[in-house]
């Protein structure tokens, strides 16, 4: 094979350096994919993508393509990201090519980077139809940085029928969850399912423990909200679920999917209400209890509060779009919001009179999570950074898992977090 | 085949000026060429790989939590802080077993599989391809394909069927901490990708001794087996031998994928890539920390590698 004559050597070389050029420069400059490409054109609708993590309810994507589609003021891009949703959402948000509009979990150094705008104008006129501590959770110095969407509450789910077939309760108190773990362990079933990695870096056991000291995260002032020497106490009973073989660990999905339970791999697992109609369509909703995590001595039973809300990035080109685009459709469009929270998997709507009227809420499992979660539902602490929580949760699974002593565990956990309060709040 | 010359094609010098004028302007072409074809390389490596690389030594110095323009100079205040942190001390723990299992098990599996197929009458050409394919599947797909069927901790998972049938109860092999079964699923995993890879390495270096030595050794009296081998074949893969372990182990230093697949973050297995990732682009996004982080481990790296290189004598001329 040879080249044609008439093609110098120098021109093909030239033309592929200027091609490998143009492609370095085309990567660098190509923002938001097809999106980008709309925005220019004069007069024209503008584009925002909008960005949710992977759900895993059947219809889920279908309903928020639908949603952006019913919206006329711009053309609004669904991207739904699968796997590791706060990694993707983080660098996507501190390099740029980013969301317009997204959901998240408020942490401070969103705002701390100036990556998320302040919405406090879009829900002005209907501020007190939200619960106080929705508000608080979404807040940060006083000022909203995210509307919230779904409020999901997590605690422990159990079988009815394989609790009476052996005479067991729902357990008061960790010592009784502990031997209705073991009792209900037979060969093929597991007492317990609370994440492969029995949940210490989930976030659903360890932060249940901490709450059923009375505990907190934090306190209102930035300090550190829980008492070592308590935890530390739950801490080592939890040790004896590994001891007893009662947990279920290394399933084929994690904490946060009902097959587990659908599959009669467990008695109990530690999952969110989301999962009330996927449980109670396997199952059926007769056989579907809930209780939440037990008191530790001189504590309250604990039910994880979380949810997910919507935020707008700063580094959006059209954040005014993207603001009008968020405050159609997670404050003025309540059909939406109600479809969103009650026909896939279930989410206790944040608006108190979308809630009132959730029919679907009012009976059965999803009604005893919603009332677990009025009494005993805890919110996350946006203080609470990740390094805080990998510092603790490192410490619970060296307790857990290694045997490590709990008292040097925490304190050095404690130490870690001391420092990250000081390096914020000085 | 056509015979080729190596022999570089030659200027005859016809006469006077204008031969040294030709010259000159070949010369000229042959530099520009030279630069052009290594300019797309070159631009590629310096701003894919350099650039990044010089960046992160600046941010290292910087408080650089949710941006890569930082204004807070902190010294060496990164580099203390990921030195004295628990955790990345431990994922160097971490890696160090993980380097101290695979490392010589790759290196015996693949020196073994080498020498079965070496020996191997018929059929070789299917059995040395049998053994590389896994070379071609992706960590990913491989972490997956262990996790969800091979080792997964259920009663219905390949490994936990099998020990079924003769009685063993479940094991949960990835959350398990005593005994730690996790590192059995981790290295198989990375047995099985890579054991082809070095056969391969190792076959070529049987093939290359030569057949004469093994006759000479007959004559000697050395019996076939044990004592040819540890005399004969073993000193001479001496140069690939040593080639092996050091890309065994740089291929080491750059776990992630299936630690990453398989456990996640956890505490116990997580060497430093998938710690300094958490930390830089998880959803900590310290970019001064993870570049602390990268330049401690290159660091160790580079020193680890060129002691390696000098104990074995890597490089030094054979005989």
């Amino acid at each position: 094979m040879t080249p044609p004559a008439n093609v110098s050597r120098r021109a093909v070389l030239g033309g592929a350096l200027g091609l490998a050029a143009a492609g370095v420069l085309g990567a660098c400059g190509s923002n938001k994919g097809t999106g980008a490409a709309a925005t220019g054109g004069g007069g024209s609708k503008v584009s925002l993508s909008q960005w949710y993590h992977q759900y895993g309810e059947k219809g889920t994507q279908e309903a928020a393509k639908k949603y952006a589609a019913e919206y006329t003021d711009a053309t609004v891009q669904i991207q739904w990201i699968p796997g590791d949703y706060p990694a993707k959402l983080s660098s996507g948000l501190s390099s740029g090519n980013g969301p317009d509009a997204f959901e998240g979990h408020l942490e401070r150094s969103l705002v701390s980077s100036g990556q998320v705008v302040p919405l406090d104008d879009l829900i002005a006129d209907v501020k007190d139809d939200y619960a106080e501590g929705d508000l608080a959770a979404n807040s940060i110095d006083g000022k909203l940085y995210s509307i919230p969407m779904i409020n999901d509450p997590q605690m422990l789910y159990y079988r009815k029928s394989l609790f009476e077939a052996k005479g067991i309760k729902p357990p008061q108190t960790l010592d009784d969850l502990i031997a209705a773990a073991k009792e209900l362990t037979d060969k093929s079933v597991k007492g317990l399912f609370a994440g492969n990695d029995a949940n210490n870096t989930g976030g659903g056991l360890t932060t249940a423990a901490i709450y059923s000291t009375g505990g907190r995260f934090l306190t209102a002032d930035h300090k550190i909200g829980f008492d070592p020497a308590k935890v530390a106490e739950v801490l080592l009973k939890l040790r004896k679920f590994a001891a007893d073989k009662s947990l279920l660990l290394g399933a084929p999905t994690d904490w946060w999917d009902p097959s587990a339970i659908n599959q009669n791999l467990c008695a109990m697992q530690w999952i969110g209400m989301w999962a009330v109609p996927g449980m109670s369509t396997a199952l059926g909703a007769d056989e579907i209890g809930a209780f939440p995590f037990p008191a530790a001595a001189g504590g309250k039973p604990a039910v994880v509060s979380g949810g997910w809300s919507a935020f707008v990035s700063a580094k959006s080109k059209n954040i005014d779009a993207a603001k009008a685009f968020t405050k159609w459709l997670w404050v003025d469009k309540t059909d939406l919001q109600e479809d969103w929270s009650l026909s896939y998997g279930f989410h206790i709507p944040p608006r108190k009179s979308l809630a009132a009227k959730a029919s679907k809420l009012q009976s059965g499992p999803a009604a005893e999570s919603v009332k677990l979660n009025t009494d005993y539902g805890v919110q996350g602490d946006p203080n609470w950074t990740p390094a805080m929580s990998t510092a603790l949760t490192d410490a619970v699974t060296r307790v857990i898992g290694k045997g490590g002593d709990p008292e040097t565990e925490l304190a050095g956990a404690v130490k870690k977090i001391n420092t990250e309060l000081s390096k914020i709040f000085g | 085949m056509s015979q080729q010359t190596t022999t570089a094609p030659q200027v005859r010098p016809v006469g006077g000026r204008t031969s040294s004028a030709r010259r000159t302007r070949a010369i000229h072409g042959q530099r520009r060429a030279f630069w052009l074809f290594i300019a797309p390389f070159l631009i590629g490596l310096a701003v894919f790989v350099y650039f990044p690389i010089a960046w992160s030594a600046f941010l290292s110095f910087f408080d650089a939590q949710g941006t890569v323009t930082p204004t807070k100079f902190v010294g060496l205040g990164n580099y203390t802080a990921m030195l004295s942190d628990k955790a990345f001390v431990s994922s160097l723990v971490t890696f160090t077993a993980f380097a101290l299992l695979i490392v010589p098990t790759t290196f015996a599996l693949s020196l073994f599989l080498a020498v079965l197929v070496n020996r191997v009458r018929v059929a070789r050409a299917f059995f040395r391809s049998v053994f590389f394919l896994p070379t071609a599947c992706s960590y990913v797909v491989a972490s997956l394909i262990w996790k969800l069927s091979i080792f997964n901790g259920v009663r219905f998972g390949m490994a936990n069927t099998l020990l079924g049938w003769i009685g063993v109860e479940p094991v949960s092999w990835l959350a398990s901490l005593d005994p730690p079964w996790y590192w059995l699923v981790i290295v198989t995993a990375r047995l099985w990708l890579q054991a082809g890879f070095y056969m391969i390495l190792f076959l070529a270096a049987l093939q290359n001794i030569n057949p004469e030595l093994y006759e000479a050794a007959f004559v000697d009296g050395a019996k076939p087996g044990w004592q040819v081998f540890r005399h004969i074949t073993l000193p001479l893969l001496r140069p690939t031998s040593i080639s092996v372990l050091l890309l065994c182990l740089i291929a080491a230093y750059q776990a992630f994928d299936e630690f990453y697949n398989l456990l996640g973050a956890v505490e116990y297995a997580r060497p430093p890539l998938v710690y300094l990732y958490h930390l830089a682009l998880g959803s900590q996004q310290n970019f001064g920390l993870g570049s602390a982080g990268s330049l401690i481990l290159a660091a160790i790296i580079a020193v680890v590698t060129v002691l390696q290189g000098k104990l074995l004598g890597f490089g030094r001329p054979s005989d």
